[in-house]
């Protein structure tokens, strides 16, 4: 156990405070491009996640990729219980950030520290988008 | 600094245009905070970017709700592809659920003030994007094509951000309405010169597997060759596909890059890329065929122009699509309508292959489609659809226009 806080500040994001388990991706995310929407689930066989449910995780990834698809994905997976709780990108891009909004999903990005140096899968992260604060809760064992 | 209004604006907000905008002008603003906005931006044109399996049944109750309060669009505003060509799906085996859906969606948008085009080239189809002017656009395709071939301003106005466009008629004015965040960042030295329209995806390719960040813009250098609508219109699909990129620029041909020094902003580029000879052929034989057989050949993505069209006629004409592959080209409507005129949709039927008007492949449910044709491998001279079709759970082979012709009439896929 890391006794010393780990606390990345930022620009404000959007949404609410959230607490929750992180996921971290080396590969970018986009709803369209990797992502089984009906599941939940990463289904681009060539994605680092594949295989891994997002629901109910904070997602840590560097780049948002990808088209519109995501900016009506994230309402659609969150009303089916099967979205992030909240999103973490080195860099955003409008389409993910314009999903979040709709959704309700927190999401901040180019944190400092870099979330993808500073996150490992497993962490328990609190999110507050409007103070542009995350704290690592507690380390994955 | 947070984003400020106008006195109309804080009307919007205040519900003075219904409701619908309002909530339309806090989403926009939510957004235009997030990335340091300062004000908003009057939009000349929305294009919607929204079929009904992309956006799933919340999204559809989202529209709903927006004309059940009497939403109306207040800029001209057209629709993107759809899920389902509506004379055809049956004979494919879409599910009928889908085009019920998707008829459901066109009428409550066609309610709102839309005009449903129905696809991914407003561009070439109707509305034909201005130097200068800043629009609403969704596709990511029609933006780059927008920003960086016309020198329009548009960010990528995903699906919800579009409805909020076309309901308050402005934009936050953030990213590609600035000048700063349209220049160049990169420098791409291209000494293999693109031969076909495929060669510009695959030129796409090459850039948009490096660059893959909205943020960076590249500018091309020693390009020889001109290229026309269809190929600018591939090398923008594919870098706005694999890096999300919404602008670029080519020395000589693109309207804010008369010289380097302009499109770079005067600013020194962040890095270089160099397109040595053979790297467009080896984007191509980066795409490994697991088999032999070519289950589908599918061209148009983005939506073919009627040039397009009448070039794959002229390459079916007296040939016979293989019997075990299935050959589909999607496009637009107006394309559609001047082919059958022209007798060029006789042509490829007569091939045996089909032309379909108004969607596209990857939303076109090809999970589906693969179930119930057996589909695994797909050859495709877009080297959009094949970045985006594998996670429908296929085997995607990116080919000149010729070779996937070649593929449908043998039923074979090249090496």
């Amino acid at each position: 156990m890391n006794a010393s806080p780990v606390i990345l500040t930022g620009h404000a994001g959007v949404g609410e405070v959230v607490e929750g388990l992180a996921l971290v991706s080396p590969d970018g995310f986009s709803a369209r491009y990797d992502l089984d929407r009906v599941t939940g689930r990463i289904s681009r066989e060539s994605h680092a996640l594949y295989g891994a449910s997002i629901a109910g995780k904070v997602l840590v990834c560097p780049i948002a990729k990808g088209g519109f698809a995501t900016s009506w994905a994230l309402f659609d997976l969150r009303s089916r219980g099967l979205a992030p709780v909240a999103m973490l990108f080195t860099w955003a891009n409008p389409v993910m950030v314009q999903g979040a909004v709709l959704a309700g999903i927190a999401l901040m990005d180019q944190l400092s520290p870099d979330a993808m140096e500073a996150i490992r899968t497993g962490d328990r992260v609190r999110v507050d988008p409007k103070a542009g604060r995350v704290e690592v809760i507690r380390r994955a064992q | 600094m947070p984003l400020r209004l106008t006195p109309e604006e804080d009307g919007i907000l205040a519900g003075r245009w219904g409701e619908p905008a309002g909530r339309a002008l806090a989403m926009q603003i939510a957004v235009g905070d997030f990335f340091g906005a300062r004000e908003m931006v009057a939009v000349a044109s929305a294009h919607l970017t929204g079929d009904s399996e992309s956006m799933g049944d919340a999204g559809l109750g989202f529209v709903e709700d927006l004309v059940r309060q009497g939403a109306r669009f207040v800029v001209p505003t057209t629709t993107n592809a759809r899920n389902v060509d509506f004379d055809c799906y049956r004979e494919l085996g879409q599910p009928e659920e889908v085009a019920a859906k998707e008829r459901r969606l066109r009428d409550l948008v066609v309610a709102m003030g839309a005009v449903a085009l129905d696809s991914c080239t407003n561009y070439q189809a109707i509305c034909q994007p201005l130097f200068g002017e800043h629009l609403a656009w969704g596709d990511t395709g029609t933006v780059i094509y927008a920003n960086a071939v016309a020198g329009a301003r548009s960010n990528f106005e995903g699906g919800p951000a579009s409805y909020a466009a076309a309901l308050t008629g402005r934009v936050p004015a953030y990213g590609m309405h600035l000048p700063e965040c349209r220049a160049g960042t990169h420098l791409v030295e291209v000494r293999e010169q693109p031969r076909t329209v495929s060669d510009w995806g695959a030129l796409g390719v090459v850039v948009g597997r490096q660059l893959t960040n909205y943020w960076l813009v590249p500018v091309f250098t020693g390009l020889q060759v001109a290229p026309g609508g269809d190929a600018l219109k591939q090398l923008g699909a594919t870098l706005a596909s694999y890096g999300s990129l919404a602008m670029f620029h080519i020395v000589g041909v693109t309207p804010e890059a008369r010289t380097l020094e302009e499109a770079l902003g005067g600013r020194a580029p962040r890095a270089r890329i160099e397109v040595e000879p053979g790297a467009l052929d080896r984007i191509y034989r980066s795409f490994v065929p697991e088999k032999e057989k070519a289950d589908l050949v599918v061209f148009g993505t983005p939506h073919l122009s009627l040039f397009e069209v009448r070039l794959l006629a002229e390459l079916l004409r007296g040939r016979r699509v293989h019997a075990d592959t299935m050959l589909l080209l999607t496009t637009n409507r107006p394309v559609k309508a001047l082919a059958d005129r022209l007798g060029y949709t006789a042509v490829i039927e007569e091939a045996g292959g089909k032309i379909l008007a108004g969607p596209c492949y990857y939303i076109m449910t090809p999970r589906e489609l693969a179930r119930r044709h057996g589909f695994r491998t797909i050859v495709t001279d877009s080297a959009k659809l094949a970045n985006i079709i594998p996670a429908s759970g296929y085997n995607a082979i990116f080919r000149p226009t010729a070779d996937c012709v070649e593929a449908a009439v043998t039923g074979r896929i090249s090496a």
